[in-house]
């Protein structure tokens, strides 16, 4: 009727060939499992002292999983960092990049399907998968690292209720304007040490005809943010960063005067027709333009200022030499006078979610200057705030400039404040609202919207 | 064993694993079904064993997500706190969801009506002409595309350069514009111009999906009828009205209905086009980005029930449409 084998002894054989296949499928399986245990020392990266990590016990063999969203071509020297570690160890560290690692990574540890290891950009992401009780306090040993390498407040960003969750790994400085050193020096125009200069500067500018300043915020769902960059720097420069920690923790409303005062400060550059938008259009066109092409007018000559972090180097043409000698550079955002020196950066956190002897070690390792400085000799475009890090090490200009900026100790760092708040305003509202700010809408009801989707 | 293989060798061989567990699974199905196929009502029974892995899976993808997000859908943003209604009133007094749900009637209400339109007047008139096929194949075309490809083409016949000294216009539109004399305008700013320019990119991948199954309709009216009419002299205008278009109603709903259920998702469109900014937002990107994005799971919730209910009389109505013309 339905076509079924009807001879018993057919269907014997049938039976005992698909068990078999079963069987042979769950082995295949398995056997698919380890298949990047790739140990081989790379030459440049030395040797280390492995006292430090020895005294876990003995680890060789063990695998530890790192899951990050650093992916192809940053990946390849995080990954050639880890070979000291695993060479002296014997230890094999198990690396994954995802694209879509903010999302995944909570799916993952609700599910109950977490790594060892996960490199989390975001204080609010931490809070997150502390939230999901299944990320480990960090082991005394990595502890004792932060407290000796990093900032009081670097330690405070992956703590959630006097719990000490994860060691900062590399960082970033956003309090940056990039500029055309040779244009500069062509038309006279010298760097600015404060915000009035600043101004100054920027109206100087202005008065030949030129723009100087070009932005864009047009990310994919993210468009905005650079906008909520712009307003933090301003929070932290007009003032200080004791009402900027009130404004980012929602001690001070998002719409009371402090706040709406430095949106309308960042209002004078950005939606000021004789400033923007150098060789992209008027103010509106901010809106459409991506963070990724922004910059470029500066060596088109059209435009002679954009405000972004020190990632920001890897967009310009290979061609392009950036140095403070070379085509671009970039010069730190002034404070409100030459003596504040506020900073706005970001930065990731390894957060552990074993507490076997292997995992402990290797967060050691990342805590540690041993790492990096490993990290800084094999990578270009990435910096650290770890105080262990020689900046020698460093390999390009910009680097340099982002460490030596991180590491003076007259530096108030603070953190990006939109990665700290609740994700219905900090990756929802605030993009969505500086959007519209930007398109139109005025500033108090701009501010006044955020606020109102502040979650209760 | 269930990790994602790195290697290619690793990952064919996972494959193989999958191929062959299927095998395995369905071969265990057929052996339990050969063994209950005998007796009275041995029949019946296959056809239940038959049935049961299809049900199961729906079960598990689709009846019990369905319900689960319903039961979401009256919880605060963290999913923890009861909040009864309050999730659907947010969905139809705050301003910005009240643009979402214009946006969404303005596509669902523009996208088939238009599309359809454009696929049967398209396949009237290049019926039985000479170069029928190629004719059908160029507006065909964009049917393969995917809709962020098709959006991001249409991004570029959008884009925007300044009306400043030397810098030059790449998209076609403001080429055009500027060509004309007039000054080059941001398209996909402007509201509510930006979201009827993304409703284009959606009729222009959706005409030809009307115009293929629209043309087939029109090949099986019988001749007699055709030409019965032409015998009492009718004009082009009345074949349409009064044989054309009658013969074709039951599919010109079935296309109708499917390009409105299809607009009713759409999501890709917006996402890669605008990302929902600037007044363009619907439904399906709304609900993503309150799910994932503002970490509103509640709000979410309620917003893919919204979606739900506004899809289920369009799908009963097709489903019957479906029927009937099928026993016609």
């Amino acid at each position: 009727m339905f076509g079924q084998p009807t001879s018993p002894r057919f269907r014997a054989v049938l039976a005992g060939t698909l068990s078999a296949g079963l069987i042979f499928s769950v082995a295949a399986c398995g056997g698919s499992d380890d298949s990047d245990s790739d140990t081989t020392t790379d030459a440049s990266a030395s040797a280390i002292d492995c006292s430090p990590y020895t005294k876990f016990g003995d680890i060789k063999g063990k695998t530890i999983s790192i899951y990050t969203g650093i992916v192809t071509p940053e990946d390849t020297p995080h990954i050639n960092s880890y070979k000291p570690f695993e060479s002296c160890t014997g230890a094999t560290v198990k690396y994954e990049g995802d694209k879509s690692f903010e999302t995944q990574i909570l799916v993952r540890a609700k599910a109950g399907n977490p790594p060892d290891l996960a490199i989390v950009p975001q204080p609010g992401l931490v809070k997150q998968l502390v939230a999901t009780g299944k990320a480990v306090v960090a082991p005394d040993e990595v502890s004792a690292n932060v407290d000796k390498f990093w900032g009081k407040d670097w330690k405070a960003y992956a703590t959630v209720d006097g719990k000490f969750y994860g060691a900062p790994l590399g960082a970033s400085v956003k309090s940056l304007v990039w500029y055309s050193p040779t244009d500069f020096k062509d038309a006279g125009y010298t760097v600015p040490t404060t915000l009035d200069e600043l101004k100054a500067l920027s109206d100087k500018i202005a008065a030949t005809g030129a723009k100087p300043w070009c932005a864009g915020i047009s990310s994919g769902d993210a468009t905005g943010w650079p906008i909520t960059d712009w307003m933090e720097d301003f929070m932290l420069r007009l003032y200080g960063p004791e009402e900027y920690d009130k404004w980012v923790n929602h001690t001070i409303a998002f719409n009371s005067a402090e706040p709406t005062a430095a949106l309308d400060a960042v209002g004078a550059y950005l939606k000021n027709d004789k400033y923007v938008n150098g060789g992209l259009g008027d103010v509106k066109s901010i809106a459409t333009t991506t963070f990724q092409d922004a910059g470029l007018p500066i060596t088109e000559g059209t435009c002679f200022m954009h405000r972004q972090a020190s990632f920001y180097a890897a967009n310009f043409d290979k061609k392009t030499k950036v140095a403070e000698d070379g085509d671009v550079f970039a010069f730190y955002l002034p404070g409100k006078d030459a003596s504040s020196k506020p900073v706005l950066g970001g930065g990731e956190f390894v957060v552990a979610f074993a507490d076997r002897p292997e995992v402990k070690a290797f967060q050691t390792y990342l805590s540690s200057d041993t790492w990096a400085n490993t990290k800084a000799k094999l990578s270009s475009g990435w910096v650290t705030a770890n105080k262990g890090l020689d900046p020698n090490n460093l390999t390009n200009p910009i680097d340099k400039l982002a460490a030596t900026i991180l590491l003076d100790p007259a530096t108030q760092f603070r953190f990006d404040g939109s990665d700290q708040m609740p994700a219905a305003v900090g990756s929802d509202a605030f993009w969505k609202q500086a959007t519209n700010w930007i398109t139109g809408q005025d500033t108090k009801t701009t501010v006044d919207n955020i606020e109102k989707a502040w979650p209760k | 064993m269930f990790n994602a293989a790195s290697t290619t060798p690793g990952k064919l061989l996972q494959m193989l694993a999958a191929l062959l567990l299927f095998a395995a699974i369905m071969g265990v199905i057929l052996f339990i079904a050969g063994r209950l196929g005998r007796g009275k009502r041995g029949d019946k029974w296959v056809g239940y064993l038959y049935l049961a892995p299809a049900v199961l899976l729906l079960l598990v993808g689709l009846v019990y997500p369905g319900l689960r997000t319903i039961y979401e859908s009256f919880f605060d943003a963290a999913g923890k706190g009861f909040i009864g209604f309050d999730n659907y009133k947010t969905i139809f007094s705050d301003k910005d969801e009240l643009t979402v749900l214009r946006n969404t009637v303005f596509w669902v209400v523009l996208t088939p009506f238009v599309a359809t339109a454009v696929g049967l007047l398209y396949a009237i008139l290049v019926d039985r002409s000479p170069f029928e096929s190629v004719a059908k194949a160029l507006i065909f075309l964009p049917m393969s595309i995917s809709f962020v490809a098709a959006s991001v083409i249409w991004k570029f016949m959008y884009e925007y350069r300044p009306d400043q000294g030397n810098v030059k216009q790449i998209g076609l539109i403001n080429q055009i514009i500027v060509w004309l004399g007039g000054k080059p305008v941001q398209l996909l700013i402007e509201s509510p111009l930006n979201t009827f320019l993304l409703i284009v990119v959606m009729i222009w991948i959706q005409a030809g999906f009307a115009m293929t199954i629209l043309s087939a309709a029109i090949k099986a009216i019988p001749d007699d009828i055709i030409e019965a009419a032409r015998l009492d002299g009718v004009n082009a205008w009345s074949m349409f009205r009064n044989i054309t278009l009658p013969s074709v109603r039951p599919t010109v709903v079935v296309v109708l209905t499917t390009i409105g259920i299809g607009t009713l998702k759409v999501f890709d469109i917006v996402r890669t086009m605008t990302g929902g900014q600037f007044k363009t937002n619907v439904v399906a990107n709304e609900f993503y980005s309150q799910t994932f994005r503002a970490d509103n799971q509640g709000l979410g919730a309620a917003l893919a029930v919204l979606l739900f209910i506004l899809v289920i009389p369009i799908v009963a109505y097709n489903i019957r449409q479906v029927r009937q013309s099928s026993e016609a």
